[in-house]
């Protein structure tokens, strides 16, 4: 029974519609103009998104907040009042059906240009029909891109679901003209930082569960927070999902229904702009001209998407023998309180599972596989001083390989089977052009030496070409991190006494779980998971003490840890930097530069391996995970 | 003393005698071979002789053994299908009700072909033989205390009327029941019984109404001693009445329709009138800390009570005087209510009484949901202008009361009702499926009454509410009677159920009602019940800072291999979410042996410690062993 539960190769997935094709076929005018009646929560109330409003500035939690700030501060409520009302007109949403038409219009047009299709699981979409009529229902899809919310209300709108309100970032709003278009197709809007503005906090929170509890429809928001640049998943963030499942926990619905969304492209929008993003060269700030200028992405060819909604999770169901609710009875239900424990750990350990839950379903193309042979080919050559790519022939053969062991894994694997292998491999190829370069049949990252520019701009240049394609092996990383994690562990510990390596893969886990999606206690699990993968793909055998690597594992346990290796050296680079360069005087926001700097200086140099250590989201994430583990202190500081 | 008991003997003799007599009589007028009194759902007077008992100690000669109420009374699907209501004892009675078969086989998926009987009488070999003290037997016997250990007499007393108790006597099954049934006549039997119960080290279940709805007459099954059920129903006595101070001084076996009709003949009442009330008795109320419909008026039973007397194994229990209120430390009182026979027996009670009311109307009023239906409740508790009662029924349990209306007689009332329903449905544009109603009974005089009535009407107006009648009102209230009735149809059909309440702060009324209610959906989803259940709630009284909420489960279980069990883990769960939900274990069924689980979580560990130490000290043998509440 244990055995089989651990199985990824058992997980029952759904089947695909390409909902582009429809649109090849027929007018997309109709299709703009079309009947939509979309099936409603059955506890409904009918409201519209002014009376909305003023439920949240009516209701009893607003109340409160609203004399409490007024005693603090000495302002009159009703000055307060007005000012709720004012954050409450920047922040809602006035969802408008000929707004969602206009964009249907429009978004089938660019998605046609773009995309080659538009890849639906149907009995998804019949599920969250379902779960949206049973109870209130949140949207959890993941983010890579800003398309994806736009992209998300064009599918429910194509399958006559409810369409969501969505919660996006206050950044959008700079754009006018396009800020109040999203506004008007259901997006509200939310301040990055609002640290201890009750008020603010208040009519946010009340704002969003009064959407949620009344079925007005159901609720969008990216639990990562922001696009992720790397295509790996963030930790997710938990404001907004405190929000969303405290209804559920203080007894005011029945149940929530929470839908994992998981959006894959096979191209993203974003990849270059991405990695530079990473690599310190200043992002442009949205602006509708901005949007404009992109136009010239338009001429490319993207791919395809495919759009995969998961089981809906019920919130009563997570809660179940995990907190205990009668908590809030002894204290009314509208004063503000702060989290106890239970059910802090309570949402953040739902928050893991709900990405994982993203993850597992995300659908990766041959191309991701490549990437990832072709990443370690390019540091093993670079390494041996090489500079000839790897042949076509071997690339595939490597492929193959690959492609079995992920899915033994229980890879989300679209691999084309009754296409000849090579075949697969060259279109990938030829999609991602800009990432390699065939030549003489021999295949190689774009990286272009030699030329006579500053090595500076060079390295940066490279190191945009290395950063997109790590973007594409992340995507495949939480597919074999916790092999990989252990991988690595045989390879690092003292000895191969099981404990041993269990010791060294906690120590692992627990000094990555800030890079990859590792459930918080579930060190144990992670470690049968691990173990169960690689003793069923015949890479390690198990003595009654002893973990042993078997002949043929050695391929397999040298893939995986060479895929950590960027990770490793990464965090060491930046232990490095903080033992011989970091003073007193480091602030938070120096850092990124800081050790930006002192890494391109050992790259020039030629003593570090991987340019992806660049990445600032590395830097970051190992800053914050030597914080965790104390090996850093944070002090509190004047600045200056 | 002994010309007390004296006189005492000589009574039952002339009662024996006037029995007898009824017995002879019984061709003449079927009417009075009947022990029992007009019921009070009848709502009429009559002149019945105040000498006449209601319960006889062979209850089962009225009684049904395994079901509800008296033996002449049941619904029953005629050859027809139509449903009838036998009997003559309510205004229901003898009424064919025309519309539950379609709403039953509807509601439930069950169907009028599919019976599933009750086993007609009790083998006796289904009871184990008593376990007697035979020294305690001995002694009890030279006492002249009248006491049986026939097979019916036990049986009859081990059990209250939850499902898993009735459904198990349908099927002749009995575990374990007392071994002596013992009918004390006054408090002074009673001290005896309970000296020889200490001196022998005997066990004693108080047994009052039987109406329990906790499992607190089961007997325990690890009890090893013999098990005497002390049946309080001879002592039913109005022992004196003060009209100076508005108080009566009663025996605690006495029912409430006794009491009430007692009273009535000298113009009084207590006005406590438990749902129960024509067969629970005053000693159970006080030891169950009972509530009355009209406690808007009268009180709960903590409100009416001035005086208790308790037999306990340490001795009598009582206050030194009859006065209102005292700053005497913690009130003696509040051991002894609610102490579900874990201490001793309640033997006599001074209550308040009344002056009966002057006038009394019902009336209703329809909400188009039950949201606006709270709303006008709670503004009305807020108002304290809430009358004798009020109670809002969902839409489920609005459509239920449908179903039981009665054939009408005339064209005219049919027609009437058609343009009520046209009315509020298509004029006033409510929901079928969505309003619900709320019921009213007014009392006091005929003035203050109209004008009470005028405020609360409009209350409700502000709150979307429409006047319905009062027709609807007073079928509403009768209902609450033979309600009990109906689950034996429904145990005839495959289909079981039962009620359960709680209490709960105004805030959170609406989200318990409608967590509840989807909880127990699910959960019998879950079960693999086949059909979905009735599911549904009433709000039956209101407070200053909460109201009680009433909530009525029934499914149809064919298919199941063990449908108590999965009633009971329904159940269950509907109890955690009533607690997680911010409601009470129990506003006035009590706790008994069903809801001990979550006693601790209810009253802390410093509470439990409380109670228990009062047990030790007050009982440390366990006589009073039914192993309730703690």
């Amino acid at each position: 029974g244990k055995t089989r539960a651990l199985d990824p190769m058992l997980k029952k997935r759904d089947d695909f519609e390409d909902i582009l094709e429809e649109r090849r076929n027929s007018s997309d005018l109709k299709y703009a103009l079309r009947c939509y009646t979309p099936v409603l929560y059955k506890g409904v109330t009918p409201c519209t998104s002014s009376m909305l409003k003023s439920m949240v500035l009516q209701s009893d939690q607003l109340h409160y907040v609203i004399n409490q700030v007024s005693k603090e501060t000495g302002k009159a409520t009703d000055d307060i009042k007005e000012e709720a009302s004012a954050i409450l007109e920047e922040m809602a949403q006035c969802l408008q059906l000929s707004t969602v038409r206009f964009f249907a219009f429009t978004l089938s047009k660019a998605f046609k240009t773009l995309f080659r299709s538009i890849c639906v699981n149907e009995d998804g979409i019949q599920r969250l029909q379902q779960a949206i009529q049973e109870h209130p229902v949140v949207l959890l899809p993941s983010h890579r891109s800003y398309m994806d919310f736009l992209l998300m209300s064009y599918i429910l709108y194509t399958y006559d679901v409810a369409l969501p309100v969505i919660a996006a970032g206050m950044d959008f709003m700079g754009m006018k003209f396009v800020g109040e278009m999203l506004r008007m197709s259901g997006a509200f809007f939310i301040r990055r930082s609002f640290g201890g503005d009750k008020l603010y906090w208040a009519l946010f929170s009340e704002y969003v569960k009064t959407m949620l509890k009344n079925g007005f429809a159901p609720v969008e928001f990216f639990l990562e927070g922001t696009r992720s640049r790397t295509s790996k998943s963030l930790t997710p963030k938990l404001g907004l999902l405190n929000i969303v499942m405290d209804p559920f926990l203080k007894g005011e619905v029945f149940d929530v229904n929470v839908v994992p969304v998981s959006i894959s492209y096979e191209r993203v929008l974003e990849e270059t702009l991405y990695a530079r993003e990473l690599l310190g060269i200043p992002k442009p700030k949205e602006s509708t001209s901005g949007l404009f200028k992109a136009r010239k992405i338009l001429s490319e060819d993207y791919g395809s998407i495919h759009v995969y909604f998961g089981q809906p999770v019920s919130v009563r169901s997570l809660a179940q023998g995990k907190v205990n609710r009668c908590q809030f009875n002894l204290v009314p239900r509208h004063i503000p309180r702060r989290p106890s424990e239970d059910i802090a750990s309570f949402v953040n350990d739902s928050a893991y599972r709900l990405v994982r839950a993203q993850e597992e379903n995300m659908v990766l193309k041959p191309w991701v596989l490549v990437a990832s042979l072709l990443l370690q080919y390019h540091h093993q050559n670079q390494a041996a001083g090489q500079k000839r790519g790897i042949a076509l022939g071997e690339l595939t053969a490597q492929a193959v390989w690959l492609r079995d062991l992920s899915r033994q894994y229980g890879a989300f694997l679209h691999w084309p089977d009754h296409i000849p292998p090579s075949e697969v491999v060259s279109s990938s190829l030829t999609l991602h052009r800009g990432l390699v370069r065939i030549c003489e049949d021999k295949v190689q990252l774009a990286v272009e030496q030699g030329f006579s520019v500053a090595p500076e701009e060079e390295l940066l240049s490279q190191a945009v070409i290395l950063l997109s394609c790590a973007s594409y092996r992340n995507q495949a990383l939480h597919v074999f991190v916790r092999p990989a994690l252990l991988a690595l562990a045989i390879h690092t510990a003292s000895s191969n006494q099981k404990q041993e390596v269990f010791n060294s893969f906690s120590f692992l886990r627990n000094m990555f779980s800030n890079e990859f999606i590792l459930c918080p206690g579930a060190t144990v699990q992670d470690f049968e998971e691990a173990c169960y993968l690689l003793v069923k793909t015949g890479a390690l055998q198990f003595t009654q003490q002893e973990v042993l690597v078997t002949e043929r594992g050695h391929r397999t346990l040298a893939f995986l840890s060479t895929m950590l290796d960027p990770f490793l050296q990464g965090y060491q680079v930046v232990c490095r930097f903080l033992c011989e360069e970091a003073t007193e005087t480091l602030t938070e926001k120096q850092f990124i530069p800081a050790v930006r700097k002192f890494i391109k200086k050992l790259l020039l140099a030629g003593r570090l391996r991987y340019m992806e250590v660049l990445s600032s989201d590395l830097q970051k994430n190992s800053l914050a995970a030597l914080l965790r583990l104390g090996a850093v202190r944070k002090m509190k500081g004047t600045p200056e | 003393m002994a010309s007390n008991s004296s006189s005492d003997r000589q009574r039952i003799a002339q009662q024996r005698l006037r029995i007898i007599a009824g017995h002879l009589r019984a061709p003449v007028d079927s009417d009075s071979t009947i022990l029992a009194a007009e019921c009070k759902a009848q709502g009429s007077k009559t002149d019945v002789s105040s000498e006449r008992k209601t319960v006889p100690r062979r209850r089962q000669e009225i009684l049904k053994w395994n079901g509800w109420g008296y033996s002449d009374t049941r619904f029953l699907f005629n050859k027809k299908g139509q449903a009838e209501f036998t009997g003559k004892r309510y205004r229901l009675s003898g009424m064919i009700i025309p519309a539950l078969q379609n709403w039953f086989e509807g509601t439930f998926g069950a169907s009028v072909q599919h019976k599933s009987p009750a086993m007609p009488i009790l083998t006796s070999s289904a009871v184990q033989p008593p376990t007697l003290n035979e020294a305690f037997v001995d002694e009890l016997k030279s006492t002249g205390i009248p006491c049986s250990h026939d097979a019916e007499d036990r049986v009859f007393r081990g059990h209250g009327h939850c499902l898993h108790e009735v459904f198990a006597l349908r099927e002749g099954k009995v575990g374990r029941v007392p071994d002596i049934v013992v009918w004390p006549n006054c408090h002074n039997d009673v001290v005896k019984i309970v000296e020889l119960a200490c001196k022998h080290n005997v066990c004693l279940i108080p047994y009052g109404g039987g109406t329990s709805v906790s499992s607190a007459l089961e007997c325990p099954p690890e009890e090893t001693r013999c098990i005497v059920s002390l049946d309080t129903s001879q002592m039913n006595r109005i022992l004196w009445i003060d009209e100076k101070n508005l108080t009566a001084h009663v025996e605690a076996g006495i029912v409430g329709q006794e009491l009430e009709r007692l009273l009535n003949e000298s113009g009084y009442c207590t006005g406590h009138e438990p749902d129960s009330m024509e067969f629970s008795s005053l000693g159970g109320w006080v030891a169950t800390r009972a509530s009355g419909m009209k406690k808007n008026i009268y009180g709960n039973i903590e409100d009416l009570v001035v005086h208790v007397k308790m037999v306990t194994p340490q001795g009598v229990i009582e206050k030194g005087c009859q006065c209102p209120r005292m700053s005497t430390g913690p009130d003696i009182h509040h051991f002894i209510m609610g102490s579900e026979g874990t201490l001793g027996v309640v033997t006599e009670v001074t209550m308040k009484i009344r002056p009966m009311p002057e006038y009394q109307k019902y009336g209703s009023v329809v909400f188009p949901n039950f949201e606006q239906g709270v709303a006008c409740l709670r503004e009305v508790a807020k108002q304290r202008c809430a009358p004798a009662s009020i109670r809002l029924m969902d839409n489920e349990q609005f459509k239920f009361g449908h179903a039981l209306k009665p054939q009408v007689s005339s064209i005219f009332t049919s027609f009437l009702d058609g343009l009520k329903k046209f009315y509020i449905t298509k004029f006033k544009g409510f929901d079928p499926d969505r309003l619900c109603v709320a019921t009213l009974l007014f009392e006091g005089d005929r003035e203050k009454v109209l004008q009470h009535e005028k405020q609360v009407y409009d209350i409700a107006a502000k709150f979307g509410g429409l006047a319905a009648g009062e027709d609807n009102g007073q079928r509403g209230y009768m209902l609450t009677f033979v309600i009990a009735y109906l689950r034996d149809l429904g145990m005839d059909y495959y289909v079981i159920g039962e009620s359960f309440e709680t209490s709960v702060p105004w805030d959170r009324v609406l989200d318990i009602c409608r967590n509840v209610k989807a909880r127990i959906i699910q959960e019998c989803k879950d079960k693999g019940v086949q059909f979905s259940p009735l599911s549904t709630c009433r709000v039956t009284q209101t407070y200053d800072a909460g109201a009680c909420v009433y909530f009525y489960f029934a499914f149809n279980y064919r298919g199941l291999s063990d449908p108590v069990h999965v009633y009971e883990q329904v159940e269950h769960a509907a109890r955690e979410e009533i607690l997680a939900n911010g409601g009470s274990l129990s506003h006035h069924h009590g706790v008994g042996k069903l809801r001990k689980e979550w006693m601790r979580e209810t009253i802390s560990d410093v509470g439990m410690g409380m109670l228990k130490s009062v047990k030790n000290y007050v009982d440390p043998k366990n006589i009073f062993g039914n192993r309730n509440l703690i």
